[in-house]
């Protein structure tokens, strides 16, 4: 298996570790006291890095395009173990002279130093979980940061030479006003970011959150007040000179995240780690999710006593909980519903005759861009755009 | 001493005797235990409610058919007597196969709760059996009951009887206290049949029954004559005579016999395979020297209720045709038709004898025949004459013309309340609502009232049973008769979507109430309609006035926050799945309606009638 058609490859590596668990997050991520002793988070990323070993044996070392180091809290093993990483993807792989490397971090899991040291080891990207700056909403959404340590880390990012710096917004928490939505959205754009995430609560099930939710303590988010504190994130990310490139995401001009269109393109990418989903040629797996579990896996894959050729894929799927084989419909299907989210829209020839028939029924009432239709692209308007999984929906049928 | 042998038994030592009794009142329990007393059946192979055979039957505790058993007995004066257990069903809705059952009978046990005294369907199939002249053995059951109140409701069955209130039995049907009693009394009181054993045969089909391999088995009785294996019989009200292919008794297996001779009772097997060839109430003659003059007192099953039935998956239209036509095997009083609706497709409008038939119909349909049903709000018949004199029966309400009417005819009935008498003003005040008029009032006994009115059948239909158990807190029971009709205000209220109508929602009703039902069904249907892509009003109007209106917003977002790594597939199976349950959705006009929406907007209005 070799990683086809010089389509940009990706890495992503996950660390599934935080200092503690926020109400509404359902990510794949333990504290050190959830996970016990059975596992070292300081010697974790030796475990990563012999995954890596594993994905260029398997894919004949493609260039890789993008490195995103998410989590869980990736700076809580600290800035010498991500360091330590990006040395394992330099020794495995080819790196494009521009690869985007990108790590995410905690305002308060960061100091002046660190980021110093992470820019120095190689990164040039970071993204901060900044949520929100009214202090009640972090409350409720039980962030251990202050409100004003994200601009904080976002300016020392700035300082320690990151050229992008990302701050995440998450708003419709339960109390939170269209005031305090643009307090945050200000503090991004003071504090020099050049890339917002502004995501709208998702209460997932089975975290204390949708526990909350469902037992009536906290009310469910208002699907209005979403659409509108979208709205108003937008204009005013608009006017600061941010574009918007998809569902939720800004950038000025350069800042866009290369990483995110990896997802959205149907590029390839391996995902590093406990729970981390890969998608390389049409088929799709995901590694066991608990940190032991995926631990125990590798230490058998070692057993195995691999020598340093012929690592097959077989092998590495020791780690999988679960593989999937795209069909080519399933691959359309993704194809449509990723790029309807973007931007950059969908390229007309990719719509079979029935879907064409559609869209310009669509291009006809407004809910796809009339004229970058007719230029071969279909696109969701504007105004529709917090619509557009119903789009998708009608457009595949 | 042998027991006298089916089709030669004199009909001297012949009982026929049936148990007037409220569900729960122990009726199944007492027949097990006379099986057992007459060692008929040993306790080894007695399985709880032996004579109920359809597993809805056994589970609600309810009789839906007849069924007949022959109980050959040594009395203690040492004569040999054959007594003829008639189960009748003991519901409101089967109330003329109750009568057919009683008509088969000399005598009758009134069984009655000894906690809970005598309950309007066991009133009222009492008077029936009064009315025909038989002999009545009160009894009360449960009398091991630490609630048991046996002088209070002794005393209650003796007003209601004219009796002595020591002549009432104490039973206890679970421990088989009394039951001998019973058995003695049963030969002592109940007369033995009369008729003319010479005279050309005459049996009354008191219950047909469909069996996938035997065919229609049909229960009779023998009233002059005899029928034997041999004879070519003859369906009096239907003129249609078939061979016999058996004959015989149940005991409690069924047992060929040669015959069936003057006051017994048995089965006939012809080979048919549809009830509607057996009919209860009617009269078996034989073909050859037949009799001219039928019992009488045959009618044919009226449906009383409609309501449209309707596959959840519009593909098991087929599947839902082929169930009912083999309930309808079983079933002489299911009537259905094709119909469509614009809401829910391909269905049946189907007529029943009332609520439970109903339940029990859609309850088989699915139990038996794996099907997923929704069904719309049961309605009744209209007679609608228009101011061009004609007239027109409305089954549907869908259907109920909007002008030009000059009448409209509702059918109504005869309802009996008995009820505890501190609840006497809250039953009062739910009749009274519901356009009723009352007849009259009687103490049965102290603090024990009967209640009749004059009621509108839709008004019953609409969920007055439920309101009538929480006014009461369960302790009232009911009973009714159709009497007949009565002109009323009716309008039909339809539901529009988008300004469109929705038929499985129409409604016939009283032009006084049409306001709160629109109300109801418009705020219903507010909660469960999701917000689609454009404002969606929600209004109820007679003809073209709107009378009440509701909005459901249009929706302003639409679309998943976070899509990465593993919400890629997630999202995918999520389309998937929704392709999925857009087959659940119907749409109405250019408004998707979940198909949950439907089943709980037609259930509000959609009273039960579990007893």
């Amino acid at each position: 298996m070799t990683n086809q058609n010089h389509t940009p490859f990706s890495l992503y590596i996950h660390i599934p570790f935080c200092a503690s668990i926020c109400g509404y997050c359902d990510f794949n991520t333990y504290t050190a006291q959830q996970l016990g002793g059975g596992i070292s988070q300081d010697s974790f990323h030796e475990l990563l890095i012999r995954e890596l070993e594993i994905a260029s044996r398997t894919l004949e070392a493609p260039a890789v395009s993008t490195v995103f180091i998410g989590g869980g809290t990736p700076t809580l093993i600290g800035s010498d173990s991500l360091t330590q990483i990006l040395r394992g993807i330099e020794k495995y792989f080819p790196m494009n002279p521009d690869v985007e490397i990108t790590t995410e971090a905690n305002p308060d899991s960061v100091n002046a130093q660190m980021l110093t040291e992470l820019r120095q080891g190689g990164f040039n990207r970071i993204s901060f979980g900044m949520q929100s700056v009214a202090p009640a909403v972090l409350a409720t959404l039980q962030r251990t940061h202050t409100a004003g340590a994200s601009a904080q880390a976002a300016t020392w990012a700035r300082e320690a030479g990151f050229e992008h710096v990302n701050l995440d917004l998450i708003y419709g928490t339960p109390g939170e006003t269209d005031s305090d939505v643009r307090d945050s959205v200000n503090v991004c754009i003071d504090a020099g970011a050049d890339h917002v995430a502004a995501y709208s609560l998702i209460v997932e099930p089975g975290t204390a959150m949708a526990r909350a939710v469902n037992s009536g303590v906290l009310p469910p988010p208002d699907d209005d007040a979403c659409a509108d504190r979208h709205n108003i994130i937008d204009t005013m990310l608009q006017r600061a000179g941010f574009n918007w490139y998809e569902v939720s995401n800004w950038a000025k001009p350069g800042g866009q995240s290369a990483h995110n269109q990896v997802y959205w393109s149907s590029a390839n990418w391996w995902g590093v780690g406990p729970g981390a989903h890969s998608h390389v040629n049409g088929r799709r797996w995901v590694n066991h999710k608990h940190p032991a579990t995926y631990a125990k896996a590798m230490e058998n894959i070692a057993m195995e006593n691999i020598a340093m050729e012929n690592i097959a894929m077989e092998k590495g799927e020791a780690l999988h909980s679960d593989t999937e084989e795209l069909t080519p419909e399933q691959i359309h299907v993704e194809k449509v519903m990723l790029a309807l989210r973007t931007r950059a829209g969908l390229p007309v020839g990719e719509l079979d005759n029935q879907e064409l028939s559609r869209a310009k029924e669509f291009a006809r009432q407004g809910v796809i861009d009339p004229v970058e239709f007719a230029s071969g692209v279909v696109r969701v308007t504007d105004s529709e755009r917090l619509l557009a999984d119903r789009v998708i929906r009608e457009l595949l049928g | 001493m042998s027991s006298p042998r089916p089709g030669s038994t004199d009909p001297a030592v012949v009982r026929n005797f049936c148990i007037i009794a409220h569900i729960d009142h122990g009726k199944s329990t007492l027949a097990d235990r006379m099986l057992q007393h007459t060692g008929l059946v040993d306790a080894r192979s007695m399985r709880a409610q032996y004579l109920d055979r359809m597993d809805i039957e056994r589970e609600r505790g309810i009789t839906i058919k007849s069924q007949a058993v022959r109980l050959p007995y040594e009395a203690p004066d040492g004569k040999e007597y054959i007594l003829n257990l008639i189960d009748t069903p003991g519901h409101v809705d089967f109330t003329y196969e109750v009568s057919r059952s009683l008509a088969a009978c000399e005598g009758a046990v009134l069984l009655v709760d000894a906690a809970q005294g005598i309950e309007a369907q066991t009133l009222a199939n009492l008077y029936l059996a009064m009315e025909n002249d038989m002999e009545i053995i009160p009894v009360l059951n449960k009398i091991d009951l630490p609630a048991a109140q046996p002088e209070k409701y002794a005393a209650e069955l003796a007003h209601i009887i004219g009796c002595d209130p020591a002549d009432v039995l104490m039973v206890s049907a679970k421990t088989g206290v009394g039951v001998s009693e019973l058995l003695e009394r049963i030969i002592e009181k109940v007369p033995a049949p009369k008729g003319d054993a010479s005279a050309p045969a005459r049996a009354l089909i008191f219950d047909s029954v469909y069996d996938t391999y035997r065919g229609v088995v049909t229960y009779v009785r023998v009233v002059d004559g005899r029928i034997g294996t041999r004879d070519k019989i003859e369906m009096m009200s239907l003129g249609t005579t078939h061979e016999l292919l058996e004959v015989g008794v149940i005991s409690p297996e069924p047992i060929p016999s040669e015959g069936l001779g003057v006051g017994e009772v048995g089965y006939l097997i012809t080979g048919v395979k549809d009830v509607r060839q057996s009919r209860v109430g009617d009269t078996v003659t034989t073909a050859l020297r037949g009799a001219t003059e039928s019992l009488g007192g045959y009618r044919d099953p009226l449906p009383m209720v409609f309501s449209g039935l309707y596959p959840l998956d519009g593909s098991d239209y087929p599947e839902l045709r082929d169930a009912l036509d083999k309930l309808k095997l079983n079933d002489a009083a299911l009537t259905y038709e094709p119909e469509t609706s614009l809401a829910l497709g391909f269905g049946f409008r189907c007529g029943f004898l009332g609520l439970l038939h109903l339940e029990i119909v859609r309850e088989r349909l699915e139990r038996e025949f794996n099907l997923e049903l929704i069904s719309t709000a049961p309605n009744v018949v209209y007679r609608v004459i228009t101011d061009a004199g004609k007239e027109i029966t409305v089954t549907n309400p869908s259907e109920f013309p909007e002008t030009k009417l000059s009448q409209i005819f509702e059918p109504v009935v005869r309802a009996t309340v008995l009820l505890p008498s501190e609840f006497v003003g809250a039953v009062m005040e739910l009749c009274q609502q519901r356009r009723g008029v009352l007849l009259g009032m009687d103490y049965l006994s102290e603090d024990r009232v009967e209640l009749r009115y004059t009621l509108p059948l839709a008004e019953i239909v609409f969920d007055f049973f439920d309101q009538l158990k929480s006014r009461t807190r369960g302790y009232a029971s009911l009973d009714y008769e159709p009497t007949g009709e009565q002109e009323a205000d009716l309008v039909k209220v339809d539901i529009l979507l988008h300004g469109e109508a929705v038929d499985a929602f129409s409604a016939v009703v009283h032009r006084d109430k049409s306001q709160a039902y629109g109300v109801l069904i418009v705020q219903k249907l507010k909660e469960l309609i999701p917000r689609q892509q454009y404002e969606v009003p929600i209004q109820a109007a007679i003809g073209a006035r709107i009378i009440t209106r509701e909005t459901v917003r249009a929706v302003r977002k639409d679309v998943l926050a976070k899509c990465y790594g593993g919400d890629i597939s997630r999202k995918r199976k999520l389309l998937e799945k929704q392709k999925e349950g857009k087959k659940r959705m119907k749409m109405v006009g250019s408004v998707e309606v979940p198909q949950e929406a439907f089943i709980a907007v037609l259930s509000t209005s959609e009273s039960s009638s579990k007893k």
